[in-house]
């Protein structure tokens, strides 16, 4: 399992790479990655840039968390999850889920979950900052969007 | 001894501090025990969390704990 917090841009297909590495590949026959970018616009308006706020511990105890219990219902799968903190411009990666699994189904199954999970579950909180200056609150994630 | 009561994002801002220490009592129980002698009644989508672990408005607390008092999560 790895779990990671950057407070600053990370590469996710770096990070990919980087743990395919360490891999048994051969026994490894699928990958599913979902790779999350911030957007510049939120609800029809210009989005400037963004703070992620988290709770140091209990974030990374969750994240950790959500991992071990997908890895507990699809015992094959290889996790690697990363998740940005701190001040985020439009364009960067917020979040990866990249899941291995020896077949399709469960690397693409758990990949879903652990990135539903994460975006109900860990602590994190967006706030986001407009384009005329203004700030806001992000009230909460969408379901299934 | 204390509990610790934490804060975050946009109910840290409405409640104007990032915590609170609060002496232990027979009467503060729960974690909804604990909001409601602070604040009152509890908003709806209130989320707690009790060392650092999810947590229920009647989850018990004891002395030493750490609670944390958040809105509902935005990341990913």
């Amino acid at each position: 399992m790895a779990v990671r917090l950057f407070d600053h841009p990370f590469d996710p297909w770096a990070l990919v790479r980087e743990r395919e590495r360490q891999l048994p590949l051969e026994r490894l026959g699928a990958c599913s990655v979902f790779a999350g970018r911030m957007r510049d616009f939120n609800e029809a308006e210009d989005i400037r840039a963004m703070f992620l706020e988290h709770y140091p511990g209990m974030t990374e105890r969750e994240l950790e968390r959500i991992v071990a219990e997908a890895e507990a219902r699809w015992p094959s799968i290889t996790c690697e999850v990363a998740h940005r903190v701190g001040a985020v411009e439009p364009s960067e990666t917020l979040v990866l889920v990249a899941v291995w699994s020896a077949h399709r189904v469960a690397a693409r199954d758990a990949c879903a979950e652990i990135l539903e999970r994460l975006k109900h579950e860990a602590p994190f909180w967006k706030r986001e900052r407009l384009t005329d200056g203004t700030e806001r609150w992000v009230e909460q994630n969408t379901p299934g969007h | 001894m204390t509990i610790t009561i934490q804060y975050f994002a946009r109910l840290r801002e409405d409640i104007g501090r990032d915590r609170d220490e609060i002496a232990p009592t027979e009467e503060l129980r729960t974690v909804g025990d604990l909001w409601q002698h602070l604040h009152g009644d509890p908003p709806t989508r209130l989320m707690a969390a009790v060392n650092q672990a999810h947590a229920r408005l009647d989850t018990p607390v004891r002395d030493g704990d750490e609670v944390a008092f958040f809105p509902p999560v935005t990341g990913g």
